[in-house]
């Protein structure tokens, strides 16, 4: 009976780590449901990038209130992770404190203290963030789009951060060996009087109860990821390494429009050609995207990567004028979109079944679509690189190219540069006009 | 205005230092030509060697490009690429952020090579060369604001050059609040220029002119004939008309050095 609690600590973190990698599997299945992309070039510069603003975190002090409060959340919770290594240690071991012995008192003192401070920190940047996301007027967290689920997953992240870091100090605080050896307790040691008169064995219950609810609070936290915006925090590293390197207005030349166009100003091709032996049941492929699975995997990781801070949306140009479009929602669409089509797949034992809808209509209007700029506002704000834009402009592909449904307007000047060269009804002959007027 | 063509050329058995792409814009919008003339004014002030295509010029397929018609986009590519080669083309100035973009980034797949620049980078050339001078008392005293073309700025990154030279001018450059990365556009992109804008609370232009008042400008400097369409609607719309000026950079200097 003795190493029930290992047994009970083993158990849990199995489950919690295996349930974490099922998940962790299916969302690697769903981006793979997008088209091929190669972004293998560049390794070293690939590499600079994901450094830099997921690791360096550059772009997130460009706001440098929610920027700094980020970073302190973030350090806390890496180094305070630290930690969690100790916990599993000794949760699997029945060990107490088992670096105390192996660094000794006086560095794991440092350590422990490293960790108190960081944690007051996160708990403190923590209320701050709760306070801008549920007091102050910040225009971005109030969107439409982050009514119900969204704003609740939010706080819900707030909660837990505010949870774990009162459960680690606590638990230090209750420790009363820890207490008396006196090194490393510089926050702890201020919460210790509101314990005072309570039996050494009621301290010890609630430390162990401090440490067990902390420990399976971090699993929870784990595996809450995946149902939440939180994924960021493993995402944005993929993410960030596998952006686009090109200059951002730069937009792919659609490869299967190439060769046709090709066939077509060719004039020794035949028009009246028979498909090469082979190539007649090949399908011909859409243009430009009318669901997820048309659109590429690093616009699909991209969507998991969001977690809706809203800078990009808060930089449009369209949505700061009131227009339908947010970037941030055409990222949040683009991934709920994708969730639905996972778990058909799961349902339908491995396979998608068609459910008749599609994340084009269903999902992202054309009214969002046709409002975008094409500015890359929203592409420049991602602290972590998300690249809205491609998704717009690759349903906007489809709408013109397989629908035709392009809106009035756009379709006079389509004609227009297709008639005369320009998108306004002049004389290609009038072209050097302007040379000789004035 | 003398404007040789790469047929004359041609003809002539030369071959320019430069090619100037005037654009759409720049070949058939009223306002738009005046830049176009202001920049050939520069050229040769500068005795540069350059030509146009003319009437072999036409739509780089920037705005259908944009608007989701990749087909026609690549029709106007491969078009166009075909006379640039066939004339050999190697340097490239326009005066519009989109044919450069477009020009520069979405041709060299295509078969389209060349060096492109935009006007604010050619004439910053000009300058370091030795081939030009900026006047810099004509509009002394004078308080500009630039607003930075989404093409020329955020798409690739080109933030000096037409800051350089307005410096150069002897003016006071004021910035606006969102410049540079954060720029506002001007609500032209994206197609934006030929259609009627989405269902809103206010027009982008408008809330783009807003930025550039706060700064109490004389004149507003653009370089893109799109943002200066935009731009002059919405003073009008302010009816600032009578205070504040929207000039292209390249107008800004003819009319500094008096051309």
């Amino acid at each position: 009976m003795q190493y029930l609690p290992n047994i009970i600590f083993a158990l849990a973190l199995a489950f919690g780590i295996g349930f974490f990698v099922m998940n962790i599997r299916k969302l690697s299945r769903n981006i793979k449901l997008g088209k091929d992309i190669d972004r293998t070039d560049n390794k070293p510069e690939r590499l600079k990038n994901m450094i830099m603003i997921a690791l360096g975190q550059s772009k997130m002090v460009k706001r440098p209130l929610s920027g700094v409060l980020h970073i302190i959340v973030y350090v806390g919770f890496i180094i305070i992770n630290i930690e969690v290594l100790e916990i599993i240690i000794d949760g699997l071991f029945g060990t107490h404190r088992i670096f105390k012995g192996v660094l000794g008192d006086t560095f794991y003192g440092f350590l422990i203290g490293t960790f108190e401070i960081l944690a007051f920190l996160v708990f403190v940047a923590v209320i701050i963030f709760w306070l801008r996301r549920n007091i102050s007027n910040i225009q971005r967290f109030l969107s439409k789009e982050m009514n119900g689920w969204p704003k609740n997953d939010g706080n819900y992240i707030l909660y837990f951060e505010m949870v774990l870091m009162t459960l680690f100090l606590v638990m230090n605080a209750t420790d009363v060996s820890f207490q008396q050896t006196g090194i490393g307790n510089v926050i702890s040691q201020f919460i210790v009087p509101l314990f005072d008169g309570f039996s050494e064995e009621t301290l010890h219950t609630i430390e162990r109860s401090a440490w067990w609810i902390h420990i399976l609070g971090i699993l929870v936290f784990l595996n809450y990821l995946y149902y939440s915006k939180h994924l960021h925090i493993l995402l944005a590293f993929p993410n960030t390494y596998f952006a686009n390197l090109k200059p951002k207005g730069q937009f792919t030349n659609l490869e299967s429009v190439t060769k046709e166009v090709k066939l077509m100003m060719d004039p020794d091709a035949d028009p009246y050609a028979m498909p090469a032996e082979g190539e007649e049941e090949a399908e011909p492929e859409k243009f430009g995207a009318s669901d997820v699975a048309d659109l590429n995997w690093v616009q699909l990781m991209n969507s998991y990567t969001c977690t809706e801070c809203g800078r990009c949306t808060s930089a449009c140009p369209a949505n700061l004028t009131g227009k339908e479009l947010s970037p941030r929602n055409i990222m949040m669409k683009t991934r709920d979109r994708l969730e639905e089509v996972g778990r058909n797949i799961d349902a339908n034992k491995g396979k998608f079944v068609d459910d008749g809808k599609q994340l084009l209509n269903d999902y992202i209007t054309p009214e969002e679509l046709w409002a975008c700029t094409s500015c890359n506002a929203c592409v420049e704000e991602c602290p972590v690189n998300i690249d809205p834009l491609s998704i717009i402009i690759d349903m906007r592909r489809y709408l013109v190219m397989e629908e035709s449904a392009a809106p009035q307007e756009l379709n006079m000047m389509m004609t227009n540069v297709e008639n005369n060269g320009a998108p306004w009804q002049y004389n290609q002959q009038d072209r050097l006009n302007w040379a000789n007027e004035e | 205005m003398i404007v040789p063509t790469m047929a004359d050329m041609m003809a002539q058995g030369k071959q320019p230092e430069v090619l100037f792409w005037v654009g759409a814009a720049g070949s058939y919008d009223d306002r738009a030509k005046k830049i176009s003339r202001a920049f050939v004014k520069i050229l040769h002030q500068a005795n540069v060697d350059f030509a146009v295509l003319g009437t072999e010029e036409s739509s780089t397929g920037d705005a259908a490009k944009r608007a989701g018609n990749e087909f026609l986009f690549q029709m106007q590519a491969m078009m166009n690429i075909e006379v640039l080669n066939g004339y050999e083309i190697k340097k490239i100035v326009t005066c519009d952020p989109h044919s450069f973009n477009t020009l520069k980034n979405e041709y060299p797949s295509l078969g389209g090579k060349y060096e492109v620049f935009h006007h604010t980078q050619f004439i910053q050339k000009l300058i370091s060369e030795g081939r030009l001078d900026i006047n810099n008392i004509t509009l002394k005293g004078k308080k500009v604001t630039f607003h930075d073309p989404c093409y020329l700025g955020r798409a690739n990154d080109v933030y000096e050059s037409p800051r350089d030279l307005i410096r150069r001018l002897g003016v006071n450059l004021a910035e606006m609040k969102r410049n540079k990365s954060t720029a506002l556009c001007c609500g032209a992109g994206g197609a934006q220029m030929f259609k009627d804008a989405e269902k809103g609370t206010k027009e982008i232009n408008v809330l783009r002119t807003e930025d550039a008042l706060e700064t109490k400008p004389n004149i507003i400097a653009t370089g893109c004939p799109y943002c200066n369409t935009m731009m002059t609607d919405g003073i009008k719309f302010k009816e600032k008309e009578k205070e504040v000026v929207v000039k292209d950079i390249a107008e800004l200097i003819a009319e500094a050095n008096n051309l």
